[in-house]
């Protein structure tokens, strides 16, 4: 069996005949003790489990451990720690994003590495210009559909990555400093219903209070 | 999962070599495969691992085709600025499919050769032709909501689950090959997918260790690019009924360019090119549609259950009809010279 070097949370592993099969979720929970990503459902359907490889999100269930040899991994464990919350940690706290909190790990390093997806100009499905997407609650949604959570939590979730993403002034879409509207959606054969309400940056009241929820 | 022999060739020419031994399977994404062989479905011996390949860029070429590797991730594909601006119903497509998380992960190539989310495939306990040849269908009565129409036989209705594959056949893309022998050949989707007939077991036309390097574009094609999929959820589900459409029409009216792909009603992403020849030979008028949509349908089989398909299709091409009409008199009363209509929704 062959040996590995896995980079996790900045801090080298060094694995000898572990079993081909591991995935990358089992090996950190099991073999590493990291035991912040969780196993949802092990088949990618869930997003509990996701992770940041070398920069990117994905779902570690559905990765072998092998085939990471050298990668940059991160897990929840690298995002932040109790007395140094990263500030979407703190946004989900805020807006209490989470009820059992099994998903959040996943949510988190899932929203981390979308809001650097934002930065990139990655395009979504719901983007009507597919070079420069401007950043609604329906576009966290559609970002974000690859991490369920059973509590439904997911307005307060939505509103969590809505203000840090505000806070980074990627919200803002042209030169009125104006927030998009939910309402700007590409036409489509269905999609649920849409809100005419605007959320407003300064204000007190959260844009899912505001009725425009996912 | 059975264990495997794990293998990460280096080189193009190793890789087809491992890839020949018996019950050997190329990895990459491994977003679709892995799940599969947690149920068992897939049992590979050897697994080879191809992600250390130079098989990740993309290419314009200067006949004007682009590239792809194989390796490219699907959102890198959908990401980059050449098919933005010039194959948009690809992005589209791209972006219509999975989560954030698995385009991260998941291949050009994966993506063509994933396999059908049929429910009895899955079922490890169930009889599926295409799991175990022979051992029967129970999807034809059983639940086949989301199966295919088009394309199937007496012995599977699987459909082809990937949306990707729709917009690369309306593009006309052609993949790359890398056999053991060190050769190589050009398949177009047509001719890399096998219609299930009595052996749904048999997918592709690939022989043992024929490794796809690449997928290739033709030039772009002008016309308004779309991609429209109908799902039971509104993000991360599959295709019930999806349409990747290119479709151009010139100053009088006629239809120039049709191009219509289907997901979701297709034992493979499906195209029928009688049904574009006849829409050609029209300015888009809604009885030319609709006997065009009919003739798409008329080799329809369906179930009791996914009959509502027929349609639901019929409806789709419609609305891309429509709106290609509707785009082009914008474009016509618009000043600006920009083609604006490429790069719509």
């Amino acid at each position: 069996m062959p040996n590995l070097t896995l980079t996790i949370n900045g801090q080298a592993h060094h694995l000898d005949d572990l079993d081909p099969r591991t995935s990358l979720l089992d090996v950190c929970r099991q073999h590493l003790d990291l035991t912040g990503a969780k196993k949802g459902c092990d088949h990618g359907q869930c997003g509990a489990c996701t992770m940041i490889v070398n920069g990117k999100r994905i779902n570690s269930c559905l990765t072998l451990a092998i085939m990471h040899d050298g990668d940059e991994i991160t897990t929840i464990e690298g995002i932040g720690a109790p007395d140094s919350l990263s500030e979407l940690q703190q946004a989900f706290i805020d807006h209490d994003a989470f009820q059992c909190g099994y998903c959040t790990p996943g949510q988190i390093c899932s929203a981390t590495a979308m809001i650097s997806e934002i930065e990139k100009h990655f395009p979504s499905h719901v983007s009507n210009d597919l070079t420069q997407p401007k950043i609604s609650l329906e576009e966290i949604s559609e970002r974000m559909s690859g991490n369920l959570c059973r509590c439904s939590a997911y307005p307060n979730i939505i509103n969590a990555i809505y203000q840090v993403l505000s806070t980074k002034g990627l919200t803002k879409t042209d030169s009125s400093n104006t927030v998009t509207s939910t309402t700007d959606s590409k036409p489509q054969i269905w999609s649920p219903l849409t809100s005419n309400a605007k959320p407003h940056q300064d204000s007190n009241i959260s844009p899912c209070q505001l009725g425009a929820e996912s | 999962m059975k264990p495997f022999v794990y293998q990460r060739p280096s080189h193009v020419t190793q890789a087809t070599t491992d890839g020949a031994a018996q019950d050997a399977t190329f990895i990459a994404g491994g977003t679709n495969l892995l799940d599969l062989m947690k149920h068992d479905i897939e049992t590979p011996l050897k697994l080879v691992d191809i992600n250390h390949l130079e098989l990740a860029q993309i290419e314009k070429l200067d006949s004007g085709e682009l590239k792809i590797g194989a390796l490219v991730s699907n959102s890198d594909l959908a990401a980059h600025p050449e098919v933005i601006a010039h194959y948009p119903v690809l992005s589209r497509a791209l972006l219509a499919g999975a989560s954030g998380q698995l385009r991260n992960k998941a291949t050009t190539a994966g993506n063509l050769l994933q396999r059908t989310r049929c429910y009895y495939f899955y079922q490890i306990d169930s009889p599926c032709n295409k799991r175990n040849p022979g051992s029967g269908c129970p999807a034809i009565e059983g639940e086949s909501r989301l199966l295919a129409i088009l394309g199937v036989s007496d012995d599977c209705i699987a459909q082809h689950p990937s949306d990707m594959a729709v917009a690369m056949r309306a593009l006309d893309a052609k993949v790359l090959t890398q056999l053991p022998d060190g050769s190589s050949r050009t398949l177009t989707l047509d001719e890399l997918y096998r219609l299930p007939e009595n052996t749904p077991n048999l997918e592709t036309n690939l022989q043992s260790g024929e490794l796809i390097s690449h997928i290739i574009l033709p030039p772009p094609v002008s016309g308004l690019h779309t991609y429209d999929k109908v799902r039971d959820r509104a993000s991360y589900a599959f295709a019930v009924v999806s349409l990747a459409a290119v479709i151009d029409i010139d100053r009088d009216g006629n239809l120039t360019t049709v191009r219509l792909a289907f997901g979701g009603i297709g034992v493979m992403p499906w195209r029928n090119r009688a049904v574009e020849a006849l829409l050609m030979s029209s300015k888009g008028e809604r009885e030319a549609v609709i006997q065009a949509a009919e003739l798409l349908l008329s080799d329809a089989k369906t179930t009791q259950k996914n009959a509502f398909k027929v349609p639901l299709t019929k409806r789709l091409v419609i609305q891309a009809i429509d709106r290609a009409i509707s785009a082009s008199k914008e474009a016509a009363l618009s000043t600006s010279a920009q083609p604006a209509h490429l790069n719509l929704p």
